[in-house]
């Protein structure tokens, strides 16, 4: 069949039957809709989840210190393990894997004082590797604590975004002065506003940092509060796990086999489940998805059945004059394939428009719905997902009345009227 | 091809037997048929006599259940729908009485169709569906479409289609049937000038104006063939 001789019936009977041709590809329209901002909605809530969890920081272990439960080389049950402040930097050079290693203080209801503003806060002391490793990006204009303020032991502060905004409002703090225990501290930076999904110790938006050295000269401290560990592969956070726990036990005198002498948190692991909790919330919505587009496939094989029934005459006629089975299949199928193609294209458009003006909506950063659900994306996957399950849709919806069609016996449709 | 010779229909005990489950019709009981070329033959008969059904397996739109059938030359009997396809296509031509074209295509759209399934190329195709719409006098209907032509014109249209890709046989099924005396006439003469062209005509009718005109007649009553007129074969 010549397409354009194919196009121009297929128009013709949709300008006959405007309201049923209308129906069937707003079924579709509706179906691909369905099935598209199911997919993006799951798709921009991974995304936000992601940069939520990436708030806390990618591919990083916290690790504290822990009670013995294993008697170890003559010493007793119960011991506890206190982290002293060389051993990020011994981790580091005794395990090549990890790339960075931060030992971090704090402090709760430290007293910040600018002008007449006081404020009960968490102050926390933190290494340069923290800016990688926890994400403490700064925003413009500002800096994230480094080498240098470790090595002088500066009085410099990075503050968290709310925290800044609680004691600075919207002015620029970058080289004003914050008081921390009657000590005047110059700020050098504050965090861009982020998300953040998992915590051990509180949002870091809330926090004020100091430099590690600089905590440990005021406030004394003897022992890290804990440390984070970066890795480079996430495959190796298990191994890396292993030999933290053979250095740290081999120092502090504790069986490798010990759980309880260090506690971790693997995030590694966590992001692992949480890619495949994701995964497996897509699949789902996807299939709920391709449920409704199913049913607005069995209403374009439906339509072309009774499509292939209202041409009968036409098919005896052209089977009279010389069409072969496979002539008037092919019509058929092409049709559907046409039909399935004009709702899906229109459905993909819509779809497109509204995640588009979705996106306009602004998304503050409070941890509310639109946060989650504010950002539905259009993945080239998801473009691909359902450009294929349109196209098996339409085969199937095609293939089957076809077959009747390309069936007809041509002395019996030439007398049917 | 026409204008040639010899025998272009050679049928020998074809039997049709209808099977609705139920019941059996014997719609054809063993007919004995041989068509020369260049013949033109009208086919007569009752209702209900056998004579759609024996222009449905002349014309390879169905098969005989029993009996040989050369056409051409060719066994068709028991062939692969592809090639009974192939056979309609490039040399029979049917001409019905409700003219069976595309209602809603033109003119040149319908004559085309048999060129379209041959695979012949637009710009042929269109030369020829031209040509054959003016050679039955409707050069200047090109462009309408069926359903806005008058019965007589809508069968011109229907033989410039069976004449489409210079078919060796035309079966007409009471082609002047639904159409009025005038028109009906016409017809006739268009075959008749076919035929005097070379062309091989069956018709199978009712009318009784038609016989006087053809070479040959072949009666059929009860799915049996008896001839008279002066037809020699």
């Amino acid at each position: 069949m010549r397409i354009w001789h194919f196009l121009k019936y297929y128009l013709h009977d949709l300008r006959k039957q405007k309201k049923r041709a209308g129906l069937t590809v707003l079924a579709l329209v509706w179906g691909t809709f369905s099935i598209l901002m199911l997919l993006a909605f799951g798709e921009g809530l991974t995304r936000q989840l992601d940069k939520a969890r990436l708030g806390l920081g990618d591919n990083i272990m916290i690790v504290w210190g822990g009670q013995t439960s294993i008697t170890h080389q003559g010493l007793p049950r119960g011991r506890k393990i206190w982290m002293r402040p060389d051993d990020d930097k011994l981790l580091e050079r005794l395990i090549p894997e990890i790339k960075h290693a931060g030992g971090e203080y704090h402090r709760w209801g430290v007293d910040l004082i600018r002008g007449k503003t006081v404020l009960s806060q968490h102050v926390t002391g933190i290494p340069p590797s923290f800016e990688e490793m926890r994400t403490h990006y700064p925003s413009a204009g500002g800096r994230m604590i480094n080498q240098a303020d470790l090595d002088m032991r500066r009085r410099v502060m990075y503050l968290g975004y709310e925290l800044k905004q609680k004691l600075f409002g919207d002015e620029d703090p970058v080289g004003r002065l914050v008081e921390l225990r009657g000590i005047p501290f110059t700020v050098i930076g504050y965090g861009q506003d982020k998300m953040q999904m998992g915590m051990y110790s509180g949002p870091d938006v809330d926090k004020a940092s100091i430099p590690v050295t600089t905590f440990k000269a005021i406030f004394g401290d003897q022992y890290f509060d804990n440390m984070v560990i970066q890795v480079y592969n996430t495959d190796q956070s298990e191994y890396v796990k292993r030999r933290v726990y053979e250095v740290l036990g081999a120092k502090y005198k504790f069986s490798p086999d010990d759980e309880d002498a260090l506690g971790i948190w693997d995030t590694v692991e966590g992001m692992k489940q949480f890619n495949a909790m994701m995964l497996g919330i897509q699949i789902f919505l996807g299939i709920v998805g391709g449920m409704t587009l199913l049913i607005a496939g069995v209403g374009v094989a439906n339509i072309m059945y009774v499509v292939v029934k209202e041409r009968t005459r036409e098919i005896g006629i052209k089977m009279a004059t010389g069409a072969k089975r496979r002539h008037i299949m092919n019509q058929f199928m092409l049709e559907a394939l046409l039909v399935c193609f004009t709702g899906g294209a229109a459905g993909i458009l819509i779809s497109a428009l509204a995640c588009y003006l979705l996106g306009l909506i602004p998304v503050n950063s409070g941890n509310d719905a639109m946060n989650w659900l504010g950002r539905p994306t259009i993945s080239t996957t998801i473009g691909v997902i359902v450009a294929s399950i349109l196209a098996v849709i339409g085969i199937f919806s095609g293939l089957f009345p076809a077959r009747k069609a390309a069936g007809t016996n041509p002395v019996e449709s030439l007398r049917y009227e | 091809m026409p204008n040639g010779n010899g025998t272009i229909i050679n049928m020998q005990g074809i039997h049709k037997v209808y099977d609705t489950g139920k019941v059996k019709v014997d719609a054809l009981k063993g007919i004995d048929l041989k068509i020369q070329r260049g013949t033109f033959a009208a086919i007569i008969g009752p209702s209900g006599s056998g004579k759609s059904t024996l222009m449905n397996i002349l014309g390879c739109l169905d098969v005989p259940t029993d009996g040989v059938y050369e056409f051409n030359g060719e066994r068709v009997d028991g062939l692969h729908h592809n090639r009974l396809a192939e056979i309609r296509n490039e040399q029979v031509g049917f001409v019905f009485q409700n003219f069976n074209l595309l209602p809603y295509a033109t003119a040149l759209e319908n004559v085309e169709l048999p060129l379209i399934f041959k695979g012949v190329p637009t710009k042929k195709r269109r030369e020829r569906a031209v040509e054959l719409l003016e050679k039955v006098g409707l050069g200047e209907r090109v462009s309408h479409l069926a359903i806005e032509l008058s019965g007589g014109e809508m069968q011109r249209v229907s033989i410039a289609r069976a004449l489409a890709n210079n078919p060796s046989l035309i079966l007409a099924d009471e082609p002047t049937g639904n159409l009025d005396t005038k028109s009906g006439r016409a017809i006739i003469e268009l075959f008749e000038e076919l035929w005097q062209k070379g062309h091989t005509i069956l018709i199978i009718t009712h009318d009784p104006n038609i016989p006087q005109r053809t070479e040959r007649v072949i009666h059929i009553k009860d799915g049996q063939l008896t001839e008279n007129g002066n037809g020699a074969h």
